[in-house]
């Protein structure tokens, strides 16, 4: 591992998430350096009932964060579709309103509309784009003026050292939350089950669709739509039921199992050295539908561990392992290539 | 103008003896106008067929068919650019592009957008066809409102649609190949495990309900989509073209029965009986076009023993 | 109350047993001008809410003899409490031992974790309760406090037994 100090010019920026405006409040709090957020409606990959900004509300918490020097970053990064396409038009003319520091992008047409009426607001490519080639993310740059890219959950640290060398944008990437298995953007598993679509509607597992049932032998299934996803003994962890993360039959199998992955969260706060020597600009905490609680105890951890990393510190996350999801970490795709 | 019939790319990996003869009978038997060739899954699977890609496409070419080089769906390794960047070298080939990857490099260069590639808005069909792009194979788990929508903003930049009508439907992508997990391998060892499954391996849920089919990096529908009763709509909505996924059962007698339906020769519960005689397995799935949930069927289907 | 038995876990199960024998009169009358106060108060609950306004809760204290039903329409909201066995008629269920729930009400929980942890039993329309979760969380501080506040000095009593559970909530 890397454990040199790194130069202060290189020290990442921080970035993370905000459901709702007491989680935006948290995470400026505990030293975020930005905070991304979605409207609440279609035009955002985490489109929950309860969860999100009215413009008002946005308004009020770009205010808060730019008193104390936090940028807000919004995210249209689900795909207009049509004939609905002029709602994501409308978020981002509200984003250019409100003067947002930037909003991240994953559809060709969201972000030729953004880059066509306003092209001073800036651009970053959501992981919903899916772009993980130095080819697609130089599309984005060279056509729409991208600013910056986050890159899917599913490459290397080699590999992002490989394609930052290519493109002539920054890289933020994903450092802590929930795992994405299956590419994103390219995901209708939830639309095949339950007729709402990530896509389309924003929305992955929606909770209208979820039924938890108690077996007499004191085990529970958790379903989506007509679906049974998992099953758990009593007492085992009863996870929320995400197809990409429950356990099924194969005919090569003798027993269920975790067909995708197991119900884990990724933790790369080890690989952070060497994630920023890869030439990461910007580290991104997953959570927008997490309590501001949670917000705030990884947000401040993060922050500490950023911090000791550029002071040239050892740093210890350790204690983050209890907010991961059934308390099991994993470094995911990004450490080696034997998770593919 | 007359709606055409197309053979989509052969998502699953079959011997490569197997994939050759499977082609040639398209070529010599099948009522299709256009073909998809290229492996748009699995960029380590390619090098087995590469020895017979020539045979194969003369003889579809010969047959009169138009040969198209479907690209790879998702570039993450070296190996996945190379393959899906070489084929844009061929300065006369018919690319359709399932990864952005490709977009730069066909740059105002004639050709089609493949369904791996996002397009839900005219915004994007009038940017892509700006760049080039003259025929847009639609995401399946788009609705009629908006199939017709594209279509119509298709037209207008000058371009047409496809929508597959037949066949799994591709649900997600990941870098990860499943096919390989399931035996406890990686997909860097992953001894090709998947030519075991000539449609995909089926995943049920614990409760023994089939569920999905895994191919690969790929996870696609458990049930076999079937649009013979939405055809007259995506007709009338001006749909250039209708895809068959090829499977394992007689595809030349699929899309004998889909050709008949589009001459007007059979109605949609005849192609239906068909294909259920052909061994198409049941209950079919067509309910991303009707705004429900994929995996349904909407509207009476045929009992059919 | 003696430490030893706040130490012992046995506080919630005291409370009910306490309870138990009492009309439940009184208590809806403090229950219902609990839920008024927040009306009052924290009108952004009942906006994030949205639809669900017209979904009815049930909260069921596993260590209380009563269920209670929430129906957070801001025009006329109401909490009231119902004896056990009586079924309550819910859109959604949410259901765990006192602790639980308290950390979430008194803001301090990962009540997304807990909410599925297995700990709370979330039954019914998962999406309404799934909303009350964002809609309670994003109400900065303790709702707690807050009642606690409406309440004035009467309840001085109550704020003591406030900072005595979080220290036990610490420790456990």
């Amino acid at each position: 591992m890397n454990t040199q100090a790194i130069t202060p010019n290189a020290k990442p920026e921080l970035v993370c998430p905000a459901g709702t405006p007491a989680a935006l409040r948290a995470a400026v709090d505990s030293g975020a350096d930005a905070v991304y957020c979605g409207l609440a409606n279609e035009t955002n990959a985490r489109n929950f009932a309860g969860l999100n900004f009215t413009p008002d509300l946005l308004e009020q918490g770009i205010a808060y964060a730019r008193g104390r020097g936090t940028k807000v970053l919004l995210a249209v990064n689900s795909f207009a579709t049509a004939p609905r396409t002029q709602l994501w038009f409308d978020a981002v003319d509200t984003a250019a309103r409100l003067g947002v520091d930037a909003v991240i992008v994953a559809d060709i047409g969201v972000a030729s509309y953004a880059a066509e009426h306003h092209p001073q607001l800036r651009l970053h490519l959501s992981v919903q784009a899916g772009a993980s080639s130095p080819e697609a993310i130089r599309y984005y740059c060279s056509e729409f003026n991208v600013k910056r890219v986050v890159l899917p959950r599913i490459l290397t640290v080699t590999e992002i050292a490989a394609i930052h060398r290519e493109i002539p944008c920054e890289i933020e990437a994903f450092v802590f939350g929930n795992i994405g298995m299956m590419s994103e953007g390219r995901c209708s598993l939830t639309n095949y089950v339950t007729g709402t679509s990530t896509n389309m509607d924003g929305v992955c597992s929606p909770a209208n669709a979820v039924h938890y049932m108690d077996l007499p032998d004191g085990s529970k299934t958790a379903g989506l739509g007509d679906f049974e996803i998992d099953c758990f003994a009593a007492g085992e962890h009863a996870g929320y039921p995400t197809i990409c993360k429950g356990r099924y039959l194969s005919p090569v199998r003798k027993e269920p199992y975790y067909a995708f992955e197991e119900p884990v969260s990724l933790n790369l706060s080890s690989l952070l050295p060497d994630l920023i020597a890869a030439g990461v600009t910007a580290l991104k905490i997953e959570g927008r539908q997490r309590s501001r609680s949670y917000v705030q105890a990884v947000v401040s951890a993060y922050r500490r561990a950023v911090d000791d990393i550029a002071a040239g510190r050892w740093h210890d996350l350790s204690g983050l392992v209890a907010l991961t999801e059934g308390g099991k970490e994993t470094q995911g795709a990004f450490q080696t290539k034997k998770w593919r | 103008m007359t709606t055409e019939l197309t053979m989509g790319p052969l998502l699953f990996h079959w011997p490569a003896e197997t994939k050759r003869d499977f082609w040639f009978r398209v070529a010599d038997e099948a009522p299709v106008e256009t073909v998809y060739l290229g492996e748009a899954v699995c960029s380590k699977r390619e090098p087995f067929f590469n020895p017979h890609i020539e045979e194969v496409s003369e003889r579809l070419t010969r047959a009169g068919k138009r040969v198209v080089w479907s690209s790879l769906a998702q570039v993450v390794t070296a190996i996945d650019r190379r393959a899906s960047t070489g084929i844009a070298e061929f300065e006369t080939a018919d690319i359709e592009a399932n990864d952005a990857s490709l977009l730069p490099l066909l740059h105002r260069k004639p050709h089609r957008i493949g369904q791996y590639l996002n397009v839900y808005n005219e915004a994007t069909i009038t940017h892509l066809a700006s760049n080039g792009a003259y025929h847009f194979s639609l995401q399946p788990e788009l609705p009629a409102e908006t199939i017709s929508r594209l279509t119509e903003a298709a037209e207008a930049a000058g371009a047409t649609t496809e929508v597959q009508v037949f066949g799994r439907v591709t649900l997600a992508l990941s870098a990860r190949c499943y096919h390989a997990r399931a035996h406890g391998r990686t997909k860097d060892n992953c001894l090709f495990v998947c030519e075991n499954d000539a449609d995909g391996m089926e995943l049920q849920t614990r409760s023994h309900h089939k569920f999905l089919a895994i191919n690969g990096i790929q996870t696609l529908s458990h049930r076999y989509l079937e649009l013979s009763a939405e055809i007259p709509a995506l007709v009338a909505m001006g749909v250039a073209a209708l895809r068959l996924s090829p499977h394992s059962l007689d595809m030349t007698a699929v899309a004998r029965a889909y050709r008949q339906l589009l001459d007007g020769r059979i109605s949609a519960d005849e192609t239906f009986a068909r294909l259920a005689e052909l061994g198409m397995p049941q209950p079919v799935m067509n309910g991303f076009f009707h705004r429900k949930p994929g995996y349904l069927h909407v509207g009476a289907q045929p009992e059919l023993s | 109350m003696a430490e030893e038995n706040l130490k012992g876990l046995m506080l919630p199960v005291v409370i009910g047993k306490l309870l138990a024998p009492l009309p439940l009169f009184p208590l809806q009358f403090i229950l219902s001008r609990m839920v008024r106060g927040i009306a009052q108060r924290r009108p952004e609950f009942f906006a994030r809410l949205g639809s669900h306004i017209d979904s009815s809760y049930a909260i069921d204290v596993t260590e209380l003899p009563f269920v209670l039903l929430l129906k957070p329409n801001p025009r006329n909201p109401e909490l009231t409490a119902h004896r056990r066995p009586d079924k309550v008629a819910s859109d959604a269920s949410i259901a765990g031992p006192f602790m639980e729930l308290f950390k979430v009400l008194d803001g301090r929980g990962d009540s997304d974790a807990m909410f599925f942890s297995g700990n709370l039993k979330v039954s019914g329309n998962t999406e309404a309760a799934v909303c009350l979760r964002y809609a309670l969380d994003d109400l900065e501080g303790s709702v707690i406090e807050d009642l606690l506040h409406m309440g004035g000095p009467a309840l001085m009593p109550a704020h003591l037994l406030l900072q005595r559970l979080r220290r036990l909530e610490m420790q456990a």
